[in-house]
């Protein structure tokens, strides 16, 4: 069936110019396949930044806002818990939040913009369950070492007041803290970053 | 340096071993013969496995963002063509497939009614076929209530109803089809259990007893002859060829050609005149009030004209449902002794060009109002449709037969009857002056070219 | 055979539209024409979104696809305290617009594909004076329709003329009952206007998807030619 006078070599470019062709084609329809499962403008939406009031809250308060779905924690530390804080560098993994993820403004050992409000995305960097804040010295669950902190339910992993992990458990990295911006004083965005002049 | 590749190789042959891939291939591709005549009414079995493979990915794709809730449906789907990433694309894929689907249908199933492919050994074929066609119009009719606009919500009710007529159980049958009094939450839920998962399911395995009953017999052809009867010495048919490279290569030229038409109506008149995204439809659905005409999607029309022309609730469904269960019937119904139009005689030519007319005219009707004169045209073109199919055991005996020729015969392709067509298009578009010739309408050119079709087609009736 | 057929339904599908009232008049439809859109979508806040939403689109969709700033959509365009990701809502409730029209006036998003361009315009178009409805106008498009003419003072009064034809008074022809702010031309190039960007909302991705196309059916002509090469190379062994 075959003839001797088939061009083999002209049958090969054709096919692997037809392959090509056809693969390019394919890569191109993949993309609006893939990317359909990205994140829609209703996600996005939801994901707008969010205005936190803070003129109300007390000290040791913790209040908790949805920001692109996710829990979003704003504490009012005291002068004492600050003072705590700057003790624990040698109990912790990352103390100077260089492997963490936070914005530059809030890359300072109190992993914030003003010392005393604290924001972080209240998810443990471990498998993203939400930890519980646990703000009480020593409680008889945690034991004698507890100096007050957020305690996740699902793995055990320790974070200090300022989203810190604790050497030894099994979250990698501190408490993720999310761009945020102050309006005034008493106004925070979340979401947004503080523009850079 | 080669040890790269001999790994490689070893689990491949690993897999090989355990699986009988290279077997498969072969048994279905390489070393399946196909005949060497197909033409283009050839192209839609592929094509339709193609319309298939793009109806489940779009269809996957468009699961993720639809809601299938009466309260969020339509905004669910309004959602996809405009916050989705792309989902326009994805979802006018899916309405147009759908469209596509029948289109490649009802080509295919027009093939096996010019080249007898029904007929025996083929029944079977032809028979998981039908059933195909008939999952194939569930799927649609249930896909279509999904968006949830006013066409899909009037045309459900109207088609469900449609149950009530048969006696005794019909107005339970209709309540339990729907879950509910009306169409409603409860129905949209469960016809996207259908139409998601259940009936795919079935097509799926129908597609697979059909190509594997296709290929125990072997593919018909345009000629209706048996290639297996001549032999090579390597005991291949002499009129047959592989179908791996041949008719892949050429399926591909097919698939090529059909995905230009797809993407022109996609990207260019995806409402196609609202014949497949209906007008209607992109009103919410709403239970208190019923547009002023509603249609059936226009691959439904010929079975839905057939119930308006019957003038009994009862008699209009049976007939409805009578129309496709007369085409489960015709490998018996057709007594021809040859298969191909080519050497039957000229009355069921003439049959089936009139059948053509009347299943295409049914299906103007159907998209159209009632008319007195409407109901007169549709109920003479019921008439024919079924005339075609339960005379056919009487008519088909009559035929007087051409002689088929013991091989296939190879028609000239499209490239070849170029020339050809050159000098058609000249006789009509030339108007010779004198010496000069220049472009324009020629009348007499136009004359003697219509007097040789009609003379031709007149000739290839008989 | 295909291609007859889709001729067949394209010359079918131009009545659908044009089926009950009076001839339609042509609307002059131009997605590229981005400030009549800028222009439409300003009127139809200010005259239709007080009872009407266009609830599946977007200002910020409206700013990406009319060339305009986030800022300025939300300054120019939106109602005041519309937010970008906002929808096109109407301030109106449920409760008032059942106590005042009977009904919730329908959400106007996929209007343009439902009804047409044309039939929208001469609608738009087709109020005159009838003191026996509610609202004191009627329509010549959409007979005892439940909506009051939002652009009569732009356009002025128009009366109605009738003719008798047997029993049957049938409308004729629509005359100028009193000035309105803006001229015939003025008038007739708002609700252009207005209609275009309607069409716009009612499939925001379509200019998009046309200039797509063009793309998409070049490479596939490529993949054609290619794949036509190749059959014909195997081809050659079938005798």
């Amino acid at each position: 069936m075959i003839d001797e006078t088939v061009d083999k070599s002209k049958r090969q470019f054709l096919t692997t110019a037809l392959t090509v062709v056809g693969a390019v084609g394919t890569g191109y329809l993949a993309v609006p396949f893939l990317s359909q499962m990205q994140p829609s403008v209703k996600a996005m939406a939801a994901g707008a930044p969010v205005e936190v009031d803070i003129s109300k809250i007390e000290e040791g308060q913790l209040i908790r806002v949805a920001w692109r779905g996710k829990p979003v924690w704003v504490l009012q530390r005291s002068p004492e818990t600050l003072e705590t804080l700057k003790t624990l560098d040698g109990q912790l993994r990352d103390p100077q939040s260089n492997e963490s993820e936070q914005p530059a403004t809030s890359k300072n050992p109190a992993r914030s913009m003003k010392p005393e409000i604290f924001v972080a995305v209240g998810l443990c960097t471990h498998l993203g369950c939400s930890p519980t804040f646990r703000p009480e010295v020593a409680p008889h669950d945690l034991g004698a070492d507890w100096k007050g902190g957020f305690f996740c339910p699902c793995h055990g992993s320790w974070f200090d007041l300022a989203g810190r992990v604790y050497k030894g458990v099994p979250a990698p990295t501190n408490l993720e803290i999310p761009p945020y911006r102050y309006v005034t004083d008493t106004l925070i965005i979340v979401g947004e970053e503080e523009k850079t002049a | 340096m080669n040890l790269k590749p001999t790994r490689l190789r070893m689990c491949g042959n690993w897999v090989l071993d355990r699986f009988p891939l290279a077997q498969v291939w072969n048994e279905h591709m390489a070393h399946y013969y196909a005949p060497k005549n197909f033409n283009f009414w050839y192209f839609f079995g592929s094509l339709a496995l193609l319309v298939l493979a793009n109806q489940f990915i779009t269809g996957i794709l468009l699961t993720m963002n639809y809601k299938p809730d009466a309260k969020f449906a339509f905004d669910s789907v309004e959602y996809i063509m405009r916050d989705v990433n792309w989902g326009w694309l994805v979802r006018y894929m899916h309405s147009t497939g759908a469209s596509a689907f029948f289109i490649v249908i009802y080509m295919h199933m027009f093939r096996g009614l010019l080249y007898g492919s029904f007929k025996q050994p083929r029944e079977l074929i032809w028979i998981f076929g039908m059933l195909l066609f008939v999952a194939l119009m569930a799927e649609a009719f249930m896909g279509y209530l999904l968006p949830w606009g006013q066409m899909s919500y009037w045309g459900a009710q109207v088609i469900i109803s449609l149950f009530s007529a048969i006696p005794v159980v019909g107005d339970d049958l209709a309540l339990w089809i729907r879950g509910d009094y009306v169409i409603s939450d409860a129905t949209l839920n469960r016809f996207f259990a259908f139409h998601v998962i259940a009936v795919p399911l079935v097509l799926v395995l129908l597609v697979f007893m059909h190509i594997v009953a296709l290929h125990e017999v072997g593919s018909n052809n345009p000629d209706g002859v048996d290639i297996k009867k001549s032999k090579d010495p390597w005991g291949h048919p002499t009129d047959g060829i592989p179908f791996h490279p041949y008719y892949t290569v050429k399926d591909v030229v097919g698939v090529a050609v059909f995905l230009i038409f797809f993407a022109t109506v996609i990207f260019y008149m995806p409402e196609m005149g609202g014949y497949f995204l209906e007008h209607a439809n992109f009103i919410p659905a709403d239970p208190m009030k019923t547009p002023e005409h509603i249609a059936p999607v226009w691959y439904f029309t010929p079975f839905y004209s057939i119930l308006r022309a019957i003038p009994d609730k009862f008699a209009g469904v049976i007939g409805m449902g009578g129309a496709i269960v007369v085409l489960f019937l015709l490998p018996w119904l057709d007594r021809g002794k040859v298969k191909s139009i080519r050497y039957r005689g000229g009355i069921y030519k003439k049959a089936l060009m009139l059948f053509v007319v009347s299943f295409i005219a049914l299906g103007y009707l159907g998209t159209q109002p009632v008319t007195p004169l409407a109901t007169v045209m549709a109920r003479i073109f019921t008439a024919y449709y079924f005339g075609f199919f339960l005379l056919m055991p009487i008519y088909t005996r009559w035929e007087k037969l051409k002689p088929v020729p013991n091989h296939i015969t190879m028609q000239p392709t499209l490239e070849e009857r170029l020339p050809e067509m050159k000098a058609v298009f000249d006789e009509v578009t030339l108007v010779t002056d004198g010496e000069n010739s220049k472009r324009g309408f020629n009348p007499t050119g136009a004359k003697n070219v219509l007097i040789r079709t009609a003379k031709n087609l007149k000739e290839s009736l008989d | 055979m295909k291609k007859l057929l889709s001729l067949l339904l394209l010359s079918l599908s131009l009545n659908v539209f044009a089926s009950g009232g009076a001839e339609l008049q042509d609307a002059d439809i131009d997605l590229t024409d981005k400030m009549s859109l800028q222009r439409g979508a300003k009127h139809f806040v200010t005259y239709c979104l007080g009872c009407h939403s266009a609830k599946q689109i977007r200002y910020l969709r409206i700013a990406n696809d009319l060339g305009i700033d986030e800022k300025h959509v939300l300054a120019d365009i939106a109602p005041e305290g519309a937010g970008i990701y906002d929808q096109l809502h109407t301030a109106m409730n449920k409760h008032d617009a059942e106590k005042w029209f009977g009904t919730q006036p329908p959400d106007l998003s996929l209007i343009a594909r439902s009804r047409g361009a044309d039939w929208l315009y001469s609608y738009l178009k087709g109020f005159y004076t009838d003191k026996s409805r509610p609202f004191g106008v009627n329509n010549a498009i959409f007979e005892d329709v439940g909506m009051p003419n939002p652009l009569w003072q732009l356009q002025g009064e128009q009366k109605p003329v009738f003719e008798t034809e047997g029993e049957k008074k049938v409308l004729t022809k629509l005359i100028k009952g009193s000035e309105g702010t803006m001229s015939e031309k003025e008038f007739d190039t708002a609700v252009n206007d207005l209609v275009n960007f309607l069409v716009y909302v009612g499939e925001p991705v379509q200019l998009e998807r046309k200039q797509m196309g063009k793309y998409v059916l070049f490479f596939l002509l490529i993949f054609l030619v290619i794949s036509y090469l190749l059959k014909k190379e195997y081809w050659k062994d079938v005798h």
